[in-house]
């Protein structure tokens, strides 16, 4: 009886068992995941009355505030990633390095993994407030006479700023990881090859273990966008209402406004923004694989 | 010695050139490897202030957060600012909704998708890859978005603003994890060992419970607390589905804009705390984690 359980196992002619312990999972994804998806976009054009219309995505659109938060997310998505990737490849080529302490370095750069985009905020909230760390230490360097308003509307670029630096801190090291792992795939021999033949560091990573490394780069940078288009409670934190950004206003909407059907808009934005950017990000960074198929 | 070696090892060149050019070379790893520690402890620093910053800001006492300039240096500690945000209404309730909505979604997301880990870690069937790409696909989404359709049906359903309609918000969002990490931990289970244990009378079940879930422990119970601190510290969906049954997070957050500073700061610290050590408890198992699931 248990040899032939083996048997069938191996053969792959288990029949319904595999089906049976993917069921729970297929059938959740389907009542919370892929259902509310469909019906985020059902909700946005919904008309008032009942029936199909246009009426909510009119109002976002239409929306003072719609123009702010779109432009804001994209910059947000645009100066977020540069930056974050080369913190993290660096963090990532230090670890790989191996350098006395590996674990240590590794445990330092992966602790905001573990820190919420909320703490992240009121963390930088600290820094940048007008009797922040960041204030307090500039006077008793003697460079300011009075603290200097970091977080005010009027300064649009350094809000942007105070934002990035406290996304690129708490979400670094998901992309650190994943370009160790990467970097843990690359063998050896391939950089040692190139060190024989005379590359310096710079071109060992430019021709070597970045071309390698591109695979894990498109996981990276689509997770990573992705995060970006859904920034909300950092935003909150540092900047109040001074600025705002796509899921902010479906918040607003939702919870201050009370209108779950221009919110649903706003959901329905972010996800076509989203699954757009998947896609050319899969379209732009080809591998080799794909290259040779 | 490996040929690489031999080639960079010094006076082993077949002439002073090539004595000449490796000695040149160990100079420059030497260089790289000294850059390379100053890099170490710049980032590490990066890391490192603000947290420090934030921890010292919750151990001073509260007038300190309005004090300008602020000592970089504490001068004086004191649990007053954490002691004030704890007591504060509502804290206390909110800090055990979020361990019971983190609790929930463990619980979930383990009985949904460790079986499903199990199955693309053990079982060759139709439709395995395709299962896979929608489970890898579910990340090409923002899945906290989907809260406000979701919110809808809550209310419809009668669940809207109860600690488990958050639960199953974010059991949807770490179901996905689960399904990837599960089955890498049962991939890590030798499967000779299974098998081995079948034909000495194991029936399937029985050896999966005597001899695959002992050795999977360890990973299981590591991308368990990963799971619960995705839930610790999600707030977008917990503060769309509840009005006053908030989380934590959700709490701080649909406050931040009337709480005083050091109730922020203090809220900061403790939402921070507990995630840096679950971080610390399973660092050996970060790479792993991680890293196999998002290649």
């Amino acid at each position: 009886m248990a040899g032939a359980a083996v048997t069938r196992g191996r053969g792959g002619r288990l029949g319904w068992t595999p089906y049976l312990l993917l069921a729970p999972s297929l059938v959740f994804l389907a009542v919370f995941f892929a259902t509310p998806m469909f019906q985020a976009f059902g909700l946005a054009f919904q008309a008032p009355g009942g029936g199909y219309g246009l009426d909510a995505v009119q109002r976002m659109f239409g929306d003072v505030r719609f123009g702010r938060a779109l432009t804001t997310t994209l910059v947000l998505v645009v100066a977020i990633i540069p930056i974050q990737f080369a913190l993290a490849m660096g963090m990532a080529l230090v670890v790989n390095a191996r350098l006395k302490g590996t674990d240590l370095w590794l445990y330092i750069f992966a602790l905001p993994l573990g820190i919420s985009e909320l703490a992240a905020g009121i963390v930088w909230f600290s820094i940048f407030t007008e009797q922040g760390w960041l204030n307090s230490f500039l006077e008793q360097a003697g460079l300011i006479e009075r603290p200097y308003v970091f977080l005010s509307y009027q300064h649009p670029a350094l809000l942007i700023l105070a934002i990035v630096l406290a996304e690129a801190w708490r979400a670094t090291a998901i992309i650190m990881i994943i370009l160790i792992a990467g970097l843990q795939g690359i063998p050896r021999d391939y950089t040692e090859a190139a060190d024989v033949f005379g590359a310096d560091a710079w071109r060992r990573l430019r021709y070597v273990t970045l071309p390698l490394l591109k695979p894990t780069i498109r996981v990276a940078l689509i997770l990573r966008t992705i995060l970006a288009f859904q920034a909300f409670a950092t935003v909150l934190a540092l900047a109040g209402s001074a600025t705002n950004v796509l899921a902010g206003e479906a918040y607003r909407w939702y919870q201050t406004l009370r209108e779950p059907r221009v919110a649903a808009a706003y959901a329905s934005l972010i996800l076509l923004l989203s699954v757009a950017s998947t896609v050319l990000f899969l379209a732009l960074i080809r591998t080799d694989e794909e290259r040779l198929a | 010695m490996s040929v690489v070696d031999q080639a960079r090892a010094p006076g082993t060149g077949p002439s002073l050139n090539g004595q000449r050019t490796s000695a040149a070379a160990a100079r420059r790893r030497r260089r790289v490897r000294r850059l390379t520690y100053v890099a170490a402890v710049l980032l590490s620093a990066w890391v490192l202030v603000p947290i420090y910053l934030i921890t010292v800001t919750a151990f001073t006492p509260r007038r300190v957060s309005y004090q300008f300039p602020k000592p970089l240096v504490p001068t004086e500690l004191s649990g007053e600012t954490v002691s004030f945000f704890s007591h504060s209404a509502g804290v206390l309730p909110a800090l055990g909704r979020s361990v019971l909505v983190a609790a929930i979604t463990l619980g979930l997301s383990t009985l949904l998708g460790a079986p499903a880990g199990y199955a693309l870690a053990r079982h060759r069937f139709r439709g395995k890859e395709a299962y896979r790409l929608l489970i890898l696909s579910t990340r090409a989404f923002p899945v906290v978005i989907l809260s406000i359709p979701l919110a809808v049906n809550f209310i419809t359903w009668g669940i809207y603003d109860t600690t488990i309609s958050v639960a199953l918000m974010h059991t949807a969002l770490a179901l996905p994890f689960t399904v990837l990490i599960t089955s890498s931990v049962f991939v890590s289970v030798p499967r000779d060992l299974e098998e081995a244990a079948q034909t000495l009378g194991c029936t399937p079940m029985s050896a999966f419970v005597r001899v695959v879930l002992p050795l999977a422990l360890p990973g299981l119970a590591a991308a368990s607390i990963f799971t619960f601190v995705l839930s610790w510290n999600e707030v977008f969906a917990a503060v769309i589905l509840t009005l006053r049954q908030r989380t934590l997070p959700a709490l701080v957050l649909s406050t931040l804009s009337t709480s005083p500073l050091p109730f922020r700061f203090a809220g900061a610290f403790f939402l921070l705390a507990p995630s840096l050590v679950f971080i610390f408890v399973i660092r050996r198992y970060l790479l792993g984690l991680w890293g196999r699931v998002s290649r």
